[in-house]
């Protein structure tokens, strides 16, 4: 379903992303950890094309992404075909980032109806169902800033569902909440994965991982240090610096 | 002891000085008013031309050159403001270009620019869409239209930038992130929030530009200014028919502020308070 080989990404001088390669198959759940400034944010807004990719490849769906290979050389897409390789992949950031001069329900059938050139009816209909299915059936008509954090980003996963998406994204999208918000929040997700959706997750919720994710990755330093099975990475894990992180994390 | 003190009834300090200024302020409001009450002025005419055709007609082309002029500004600013942020170095330049042409020259020196075209392009040809002699297209109004439009266009284009740089980076990718164009992120998601930004200064040029209007009777524009001259050149009545225009500026001005504080509300949707 979606493969990275050798990804590099620089900032300038700084090299943030030094050859990431990982492999998700279709309804796989994909968690992803380590410390803070590993990189792990950059990687998802390089799949999601938030970023240009300075070396390597990632193939969503084997589309190859952000080019086409012509004559032997990689030519890079124009805006609207970029444009169009990011409707499958929703993404769900960790500041929510809703629309704030938009009702929740509104933030909902946006993409569907500007993007997907749904129906305003057709829209609104499944846009109810998605609050429904993240629990807000009632909240339709409130603007984000009535809303609580919890609420708010259950809104935006309910926004990246409308797109019909066949990948998402979560980059710690429980990490900006108060810790009793936090439950709500994974419980959606949770239901999302069981619905077999394809998932790549950042997060610092290690019992999520455990009990959600097929695969997890350690990494550190713009590396996968460490990737297997959550029993594996989270409960035995080879590395010593996996180790280390996962007791400062407990 | 101490316990009584605390629940004595208290008494408020007198502020001597308010009266004092209210009263001075007052009174020479009063040697105002009487002084112009019993001046060398015929109020009497005043009320008579207050609602004279050509004032109103005067009145009417006023608003409508304010309204126009502001769109074209607007229209400029957006435009500018988004080639100023954009990543193209030659297209930055072109409005930085813009923006220090005309911010940094008068604007009623560019008024008669733009109303003495004829003399340096005497003929105004798109092949196959406009052949005509430039002094018929270039009347009063396109040349005022011009003029207040595209000056107002750099102030504008300032305002702009500082309202799409005001709105979080975030919102941008979140709309990438639903597949929304670079221009419908623009338009659906930027613009709507740099408005609240945007307004409150845009209100205030607005108000400035239905007072700029009264330059372009310097280029016989029939503007209210200008049909209240036109009296007094026959009549006289200098003071009268200026006060006339005063109140008819008063009259637009205050009304406008009225829409502002609409359409202000309009834009705050979603914003708590
Ligand atoms: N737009 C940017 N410009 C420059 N440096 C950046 C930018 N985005 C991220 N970085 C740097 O890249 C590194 C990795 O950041 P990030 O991917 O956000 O890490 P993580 O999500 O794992 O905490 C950090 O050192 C950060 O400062
Ligand atoms: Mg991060």
């Amino acid at each position: 379903m979606i493969k990275a080989v050798d990804v590099h990404k620089r900032f300038g001088a700084h090299h943030v992303l030094k050859g990431i390669s990982l492999e998700v198959a279709a309804g796989e759940v994909l968690c992803v950890i380590g410390p803070s400034g590993s990189g792990k944010s950059t990687f998802l807004r390089c799949i999601n094309q938030l970023e240009t990719i300075d070396e390597g490849a990632v193939w969503v769906d084997d589309e190859l992404l952000g080019y086409v290979e012509r004559d032997g050389k990689l030519h890079q897409l124009s805006d609207a075909q970029i444009a169009r390789q990011r409707r499958p992949i929703g993404m769900v950031f960790q500041r929510f980032n809703l629309f704030p001069h938009m009702t929740a329900l509104e933030n909902v059938v946006e993409g569907p109806i500007r993007v997907l050139r749904e129906s305003r009816d057709t829209a609104h209909a499944r846009g109810l169902e998605l609050l429904e299915r993240v629990g807000l059936q009632d909240k339709g008509g409130a603007y984000p800033s009535t809303l609580s954090g919890g609420q708010q980003q259950r809104v935006a996963i309910a926004r990246a569902l409308a797109m019909r998406p066949r990948l998402m994204l979560f980059d710690e999208p429980t990490s900006a909440l108060d810790p009793e918000l936090v439950g709500e929040v994974l419980a959606v997700m949770r239901d999302l994965a069981g619905s077999g959706m394809t998932m790549i997750v950042v997060t610092h919720e290690l019992g999520f991982a455990k009990e959600v994710a097929n695969q997890v990755v350690f990494m550190d330093d713009g590396r996968v240090v460490e990737t297997g099975p959550p029993d594996q990475v989270l409960v035995n894990p080879a590395h010593e610096r996996t180790k280390t992180f996962l007791s400062a994390v407990l | 002891m101490s316990l009584d003190v605390a629940h004595l009834p208290r008494v408020a300090r007198k502020h001597y000085g308010r009266y004092v200024a209210a009263v001075v302020v007052v009174a020479v409001l009063v040697a105002i008013v009487v002084s112009f009450a019993g001046g060398q002025i015929e109020w009497s005419v005043v009320g008579q031309y207050l609602t004279a055709r050509a004032i109103l007609t005067g009145v009417v082309n006023t608003f409508v050159m304010a309204v126009f002029a502001m769109i074209v500004g607007l229209a400029l600013g957006v435009l500018f403001a988004v080639m100023r942020m954009s990543r193209n170095p030659v297209t930055r330049g072109v409005s930085y270009l813009y923006t220090w042409i005309f911010r940094g020259t008068p604007q009623l020196l560019q008024l008669f620019l733009w109303f003495n075209l004829a003399l340096v392009f005497p003929y105004f040809v798109i092949p196959g869409i406009v052949e005509a002699r430039t002094v018929d297209l270039m009347t009063p109004f396109v040349a005022a239209l011009l003029g207040l439009g595209i000056c107002q266009g750099a102030y504008t284009s300032e305002v702009v930038r500082g309202g799409i740089l005001s709105v979080d980076h975030g919102q941008t990718e979140a709309a990438q992130a639903i597949g929304m164009t670079r221009f419908q992120t623009l338009r659906r998601i930027v613009l709507p929030q740099a408005m609240r930004v945007i307004l409150p200064p845009i209100g205030n040029e607005f108000i400035s530009m239905v007072k700029l209007t009264s330059l372009a009777s310097a280029i016989q524009y029939q503007e209210v200014l200008h049909s209240a001259q036109n009296i007094y050149y026959a009549n006289n009545r200098v003071m009268e028919l200026l006060f006339v225009a005063t109140f008819w500026y008063l009259i637009v001005v205050s009304l406008l502020s009225l829409g502002q504080l609409v359409v202000e509300r309009r834009f705050s949707r979603g914003v708590k308070r």
